[in-house]
């Protein structure tokens, strides 16, 4: 069967599995456009192009299956550089397909041409030019391999136009052959060993899940493994809900903004069992002063994260759903074998002390406080008033801490947000994703004002395409994050962060944008806000919730200073 | 250029890498932004046209060998790494000299050249060009005999390096 070379990278797509793609045409794509005509694939055609690598990447969150996302070359690669940083921060499986000018044209500054494998290089797994027709199907082979598998990541596959218009022979080919691309196998039984030796002498033992374990689907085994061991769980930004928040041994979100007892757990523990997690600076703060007391039992499938930060005492480089298993397995026989080793009462000291910290220590804000609505309240409203299963996405900045804080979490795939690159605008092209994967789960986004200014257009391709979307804005009138840091660490000198309340009309946008737009002032219209919100599943809802402008994120831990230098609510006495 | 402390630093690590466009520019952007210091590179075709041989020399003081073993690892195109302890290993580079020659100097150029095993390529009434093969310290000590003469211009390979016969040589694939 002889295909052009657009064709093939189609039917390559429709081979793998994809069914939806997220993108815009320009030039040098133009010959894909045309058989996405005649395509099972569903084309969402997005209004910028960070917005399509973003929904990509929405979609890969929510469905555990790999983002697609098509652009042309030039501005059309260079948009979707943020999203492809990333995906590359947070691990998420990204295929993006971008156009690029002739073959005999590259190298010549040709009108839209940039060098796109070589920009992206940095922020993907891996990426390829094309250079023949005859190479798509085996490439596309090859790049949902890398994206999929290992440590998840964005990859790319840039196609001159000349060679989408060259004709092949179209083949497929299950099998790919990628001598330097090994997967890590199965963990070394000594190692395993070691590690079961840590967690049984241990007495204040600390599970430190990463959202390692989230894209490895290792959440029940993760629960057998606290089963067996007793031990607390603390869930980083990115593994919000890998372990449920209503687990009494979930302590909640370690770091800069984590809860108290999940920072100082860390802090006071003699083992540190680590799943796909990668002592992130934002949860170890200085490095130095780090769980200065405790070995570590690092799992990753990642080798280059083994010691990149903390050295390890038992390094496993596996899948963590396949390590967690035989780790759990390991114990459960040395249970068998000596019914005391892993005995409740040996962490009972270690609860006790736990317990004491999250009663003196809990989240807290002003709840009954008169005067501006509370942005906590509004989360917690949400929670209260939404399916348990509701899909949660955030932008980056204080609405996201808080969301994270006041949610609670119960199962793995339900919080979308970005946490290592930090990405402003991420939630709602991120919503759009994550809504199409999922159509059967309602999705909120909660966002921020200066969040939701830089991406906001994507509501046209919601409301155009359909998507039912929810956003919650929180809108304090502020860069609100930075604006805490100026409180904070510049004397309160104030530096081009206000925004405005009004400026722009969200209700007014929204409208603009084909959906419906509300406004709530006060904590007794949050519930009836939402509440009408939940009812509209024919476009997408925006909120403009007007919340407190002062109102700051704690605990928090300053930048660069030790986790025991935690900062809590002013209302909480601190403890030294 | 090659004092003790700064030689245990430099490890040489040889990489088989998939022959394609655009691999060299890979493994350089890596160690660029990773922060890792290159003392030197050499590169080129194996006997195997599918792969090519990149051999680097890191400065392990501004990352562990290990990190920079790993992340190197992760690159799809690298086939195989193999570290070598400079210690355990037979390393040398090529250089390539020019030197002036005065009637006054001439017999010791010549001695010196001779002493060093080095091989005249070219020649003219005043000036020299001559070439060494070796280890690097050899390279070190006969560029510091040329010195005195006057050198127009000096060339040098980064270098490349293979295991000593019964030493323990690592090569682990990549990926």
């Amino acid at each position: 069967m002889e295909l052009t070379g657009a064709q093939a990278l189609i039917k390559s797509l429709e081979t793998e599995g994809v069914e939806v793609v997220f993108g815009l045409p320009g030039g040098a794509i133009l010959p894909v456009y045309d058989p996405i005509i005649d395509s099972s694939i569903r084309h969402i055609l997005v209004r910028h192009e960070q917005g399509a690598g973003h929904a990509a990447e929405g979609y890969a969150q929510a469905t555990g299956r790999p983002g697609v996302a098509m652009v042309t070359s030039g501005p059309g690669a260079t948009n979707i550089m943020t999203p492809l940083a990333n995906a590359y921060m947070d691990s998420v499986p990204l295929v993006v397909v971008t156009g690029q000018v002739a073959t005999t044209a590259i190298g010549t500054d040709a009108f839209q041409e940039v060098d796109t494998t070589g920009i992206t290089a940095g922020v993907t797994k891996h990426n390829w030019l094309v250079t023949d027709a005859a190479d798509i199907p085996r490439t596309v082979a090859e790049a949902f391999h890398v994206a999929t598998t290992g440590r998840p990541g964005p990859v790319v596959i840039d196609l001159p136009k000349d060679v989408a218009n060259a004709t092949m022979r179209w083949y497929w080919d299950d099998e790919v052959d990628l001598p330097g691309y090994v997967l890590p196998g199965a963990p070394d039984p000594q190692v395993l060993e070691a590690a079961a030796e840590l967690v049984a002498a241990s007495r204040r033992p600390v599970c430190y899940v990463g959202g390692g374990v989230v894209k490895a689907g290792a959440s029940e085994a993760l629960a057998r493994f606290v089963e067996c061991t007793g031990m607390p769980v603390v869930t980083t930004l990115m593994a919000r809900g890998a372990f449920p928040d209503s687990d009494r041994r979930c302590l909640g979100m370690p770091g800069m903004h984590g809860s108290y007892t999940a920072v100082t757990a860390l802090q006071r523990a003699d083992l540190l069992v680590a799943f796909g997690a990668r002592f992130d600076d934002r949860v170890t703060g200085k490095v130095a002063a780090f769980a200065p007391g405790a070995k570590v039992i690092h799992v990753d499938v990642d080798r280059a994260e083994l010691g990149k930060v903390r050295r390890p005492d038992v390094a496993i480089a596996a899948d963590c759903r396949v390590a967690i298993e035989a780790l759990t397995a390991r114990l459960e026989a040395r249970r068998q074998a000596d019914p005391a080793s892993l005995s409740p009462e040996r962490l009972a000291p270690w609860w006790a002390q736990l317990d004491e910290w999250r009663r003196r220590f809990p989240l807290v804000y002003e709840r009954d406080a008169e005067g501006p609505l509370k942005p906590q309240l509004v989360v917690e409203r949400l929670r209260e008033a939404t399916p348990d299963d509701t899909i949660l996405v955030a932008g980056v900045g204080q609405h996201q801490m808080w969301a994270s804080q006041f949610w609670r979490f119960d199962h793995p795939r339900t919080w979308i947000n970005s946490g290592g690159l930090g990405t402003m605008g991420y939630a709602v092209p991120a919503a759009i994703g994550a809504k199409v994967g999922r159509p059967d789960r309602m999705v909120w986004a909660i966002d921020g004002d200066g969040c939701f200014q830089m991406t906001a257009q994507e509501l046209v391709t919601a409301s155009a395409e359909r998507i039912p979307v929810k956003v919650a804005i929180l809108n304090n009138a502020y860069l609100g994050m930075v604006r805490q840091w100026q409180h904070m660490f510049y004397e309160e000198r104030y530096s081009e962060v206000y925004l405005s309340p009004d400026l722009p009309d969200y209700v007014r946008w929204a409208e603009a944008m084909g959906c419906i737009g509300l406004r709530v002032s006060t904590p007794e219209e949050v519930t009836p806000a939402i509440e009408k919100a939940n009812e509209i599943d024919d476009r997408p809802v925006v909120i403009d919730f007007r919340t407190d402008s002062m109102e700051q994120v704690f605990p928090m831990v300053p930048a660069g200073a030790a986790n025991d230098d935690i900062v809590v609510h002013p209302s909480q006495v601190a403890p030294r | 250029m090659s004092a003790p402390a700064a030689a245990a630093r430099h490890h040489l690590v040889t990489l088989r890498v998939e022959n394609k466009a655009g691999v060299l520019a890979r493994v350089a952007s890596l160690f660029s932004r990773r922060g890792y210091n290159i003392y030197s590179l050499a590169v080129a075709p194996t006997d195997d046209e599918r792969f090519s041989r990149i051999a680097v020399v890191v400065d392990v003081e501004s990352a562990p060998l290990q990190q920079i073993l790993d992340q190197i690892a992760k690159l799809v195109n690298v086939v195989e790494i193999t570290e070598l302890d400079p210690e355990r290993a037979h390393v040398a580079e090529l250089l390539l000299a020019t030197v002036r020659r005065s009637p006054e100097g001439r017999r010791a150029l010549e001695e010196a050249v001779a002493a060093a095993g080095a091989t005249v390529v070219d020649e003219s009434e005043d000036a020299l060009t001559v070439l060494l093969a070796g280890a690097p310290e050899a390279l070190d000590a006969f560029a510091a005999a040329l010195a005195p003469h006057g050198i127009v211009e000096v060339q040098r390979t980064g270098r490349v390096g293979l295991p000593t016969l019964g030493g323990p040589g690592r090569g682990r694939p990549g990926g």
